[in-house]
């Protein structure tokens, strides 16, 4: 059966490879089924779904996309699949509950956030084994790291705090106190903020990252949504880095935010209780996972229009690309 | 030894010569309770991790001036009237194991503050002082959180040594405490009995169910609920149809569950059943055994509450794991009234850097407090009567049903004041 999937896989990637640049796939974890949804970024269509560990939340591709790691929290375990087969080649030792995670760019550091204790796991993909723990707030959960690979964020949802790591020593160097249940962090691509969402907070806080201190603090306002349930979770920069796109939780909608001017240009009505998001290709198209409503819903960037929502398992989480 | 942690060393003392040691006792424990016995339940790996936890503790001990909170914790037991089933057991650390595990929380972010947190606790039992023992609480420290019946909350909050104190009010959901007797120094996480009624009141408005009758206990906590219920239903235009008092005294020669159908055939039709058995003596049997095929609601069926172990949305499974890990049993409504008290202060020290009555009162009283309580919406103290504002979940035994306030329940200024008293129904005066 996998054989056949695997052929029907290549067939396609070979007839959409040659003149389409553009092509690709969002993979998009199912926490309530277990799953991975695999979208092709042209036909807007599931192509395919493959099982994994228990409540898979967190996913990312190495950098050559040969090797997909997807945090499978209530299996304690990261596990790293074959993207081409669906196959589970091994797991990773996570510590308990992995959450979400980001992979360094020596393309061999995976940072975790171990959400049940307090704890991000550092782990070295290649000797598959733990390099460091360290201690951080409650219920870790949103993690970024630097461009230059030299910091690596965990911010903690009970603890609100947003924890610095040198990764050099795989120690703390500042903690950064923010707004109630902190559970997304972003450095912008030259490396000089860093911006961290506040679920029950509402808000984003934009850090310099030279100073760790504060910058700005953008607040939203979606008309006829009552201000509690505006919960900004997953976000992402566009491409030159000049927006910001916002999942806001149970407002059901995704703000866009101009990253110069931190005012808040557009709120875009997606599916229920959306959570987080990854561009296709060229960033023209961005799909955001709608836990609730069980759907994707695919933005077009330019006219920051909703499309059109694409049915995956029950309650996506986690999304990412692959070419 | 971690054992002793776990099982409060104050509960099998009674108050008088004991109590002193008693205190002294649980404060050293809990000092273990940050390292030797957290390293004790767990892993080589973790125990690493746990030692150089302490190693923290004790350098953050040897910084000055730096905030440090010891919260008082008291819970005075209250006699229990017999009921016809054994199924209940009270957990010996309801209540306790909330503030415990809001204690860790707070340790965990005061470690990267320079900020300490203890916990002092004594339960009472049935017979002995609660004044005493909250007397020494409070001589230790101005914050106290309390689970005990209304009437004793009220007498400590009127001792000399509460009155520049804060109270939390943990456990009695007597709407009177945010009326008429309310006292500006007792805050309340437990919501009001108001609160909960108010929430069932919206699902029935919600779902249609506009015929309603109810049958009421004669415990006075079962009259109290009756007379909220009463209130609540028509706050919300709706009325009961009929009335049954479930009296154990009437001449009743069968088990209740034969009993149920006879008794309840009266009613005839209607579209819900309510049942005031806050003391969950007969409401148990009343289940699946109505004369009309109808859904039961109230103390039992389908109920609203504080807090359950169905609740697993907005990160609630993760403070439910968390205590479960810990205390080896699921989180009860009274141990998350504990949990927010203790998180309520510790969110407060976090933001003001600050440990003083006055400093954390002003603080946690303003628009800028917020406590994010696995609800799914900021969690903020009415100014007019010191409730913490709070979704409330109605459950059955084995799935959240609705979170109150539900969706249309509209607010001018919060929909979460569409629960229990608001600001121009509360008599309370004290916060004024």
């Amino acid at each position: 059966m996998k054989r056949v999937i695997c052929g029907a896989v290549a067939a396609l990637a070979l007839f959409s490879a040659p003149g389409m640049s553009f092509g690709g796939e969002i993979w998009v974890t199912n926490e309530k089924d277990d799953t991975v949804s695999v979208i092709d970024t042209e036909t807007l269509e599931v192509i395919q779904t493959y099982a994994t560990g228990e409540r898979p939340r967190g996913i990312t591709f190495s950098k050559d996309f040969s090797r997909v790691y997807i945090c499978a929290s209530d299996s304690d375990a990261v596990q790293v699949m074959d993207p081409d087969t669906g196959e589970i080649l091994h797991d990773l030792p996570s510590g308990e509950d992995p959450e979400q995670f980001v992979l360094h760019p020596d393309d061999t550091h995976l940072y975790i956030a171990n959400e049940d204790d307090a704890i991000t796991t550092v782990v070295n993909t290649k000797t598959r084994r733990v390099v460091a723990q360290i201690d951080v707030g409650v219920e870790p959960e949103g993690m970024a790291v630097s461009p230059d690979g030299r910091i690596a964020i965990t911010t903690s949802e009970t603890t609100n705090m947003a924890h610095w790591i040198d990764t050099a020593t795989q120690q703390l160097f500042a903690n950064s106190l923010v707004d109630s249940r902190p559970r997304h962090a972003e450095f912008t691509r030259d490396g000089a903020q860093m911006w961290v969402s506040s679920e029950i907070g509402g808000t984003l806080t934009v850090f310099d990252t030279a100073t760790q201190k504060e910058q700005a603090k953008i607040e939203f306002a979606v008309q006829g949504v009552h201000p509690d349930r505006v919960q900004p979770v997953g976000f992402e920069f566009t491409n030159n880095d000049s927006h910001v796109f916002v999942a806001l939780g149970p407002s059901n909608h995704v703000a866009v935010v101009n990253a110069a001017t931190y005012e808040v240009e557009d709120y875009i009505l997606v599916g229920r209780r959306v959570w987080h998001m990854a561009f296709n290709a060229d960033k023209t198209q961005l799909f955001t996972t709608n836990g609730v409503s069980g759907d994707v819903t695919v933005i077009d960037v330019a006219s920051r229009k909703a499309l059109r929502s694409v049915k995956v398992g029950r309650f996506p989480w986690g999304a990412a690309f692959r070419p | 030894m971690c054992w002793s942690v776990f099982n409060p060393v104050s509960r099998t003392y009674g108050i008088g010569l004991w109590l002193r040691f008693a205190l002294v006792t649980t404060k050293v424990l809990f000092d273990e309770y940050s390292g030797t016995c957290y390293a004790f339940s767990m892993g080589l790996g973790k125990m690493i991790r746990a030692a150089l936890l302490l190693g923290v503790l004790a350098a953050a001990k040897m910084a000055v001036a730096d905030p440090a909170l010891t919260i008082g914790y008291l819970r005075a037991e209250v006699p229990r009237p017999p009921v016809l089933s054994n199924l209940d057991v009270t957990p010996e650390d309801i209540g306790l194991a909330g503030a415990q595990t809001g204690l860790q929380d707070n340790q965990t972010t005061g470690k990267f503050l320079g900020h300490e947190y203890l916990l002092t606790s004594l339960v009472v039992p049935v017979g002995g002082d609660p004044l005493a023992a909250a007397q020494e609480l409070l001589s230790v420290s101005g914050f106290l959180a309390v689970d005990a019946p209304s009437d004793i909350v009220l007498a400590i909050a009127a001792l000399p040594e509460a009155r520049d104190a804060i109270v939390f009010n943990t456990g009695a959901g007597d709407t009177r405490l945010r009326d008429t007797e309310c006292r500006a120094n007792v805050l309340h996480t437990v919501p009001s009995d108001a609160m909960r009624t108010d929430a069932l009141a919206q699902v029935f408005v919600q779902k249609r169910w506009r015929d309603l009758v109810m049958i009421a206990g004669t415990h006075p906590i079962d009259l109290a609920y009756a007379d909220v219920m009463r209130r609540s239903l028509r706050k919300f235009g709706l009325k009961l149809s009929d009335e049954k008092t479930w009296d154990a005294t009437a001449d009743m020669r069968r088990t209740a569950s034969q009993e149920i159908p006879l008794f309840t055939q009266s009613f005839g039709d209607y579209d819900a059943m309510i049942l005031a058995d806050e003391l969950h003596d007969f409401g148990r049997y009343v289940l699946y055994n109505t004369w009309a095929a109808r859904p039961v609601t109230g103390s039992e069926g389908l109920s609203a509450v504080t807090w359950s172990p169905v609740i697993e949305q907005w990160g609630a499974a993760q403070l439910q794991s968390r205590f479960f890990e810990q205390h080896g049993r699921a989180m009860t409504g009274r141990d998350y009234a504990a949990w927010a008290a203790v998180r309520t202060l510790g969110e407060a020290v976090t933001r003001t850097n600050a440990d003083d009555v006055d400093t954390l009162r002003a603080y946690i009283l303003s628009d800028a407090f917020e406590l994010a309580g696995f609800k799914g919406r900021p969690l903020t103290y009415r100014d007019w009567n010191g409730q913490l504002r709070q979704p409330i979940a109605v459950v059955h035994p084995r799935a959240l049903v609705a979170q109150a306030p539900l969706e249309g329940f509209l607010h001018q200024t919060n929909e979460l004041d569409s629960l229990g008293l608001d600001r121009p129904e509360s008599k309370c005066e004290a916060f004024r």
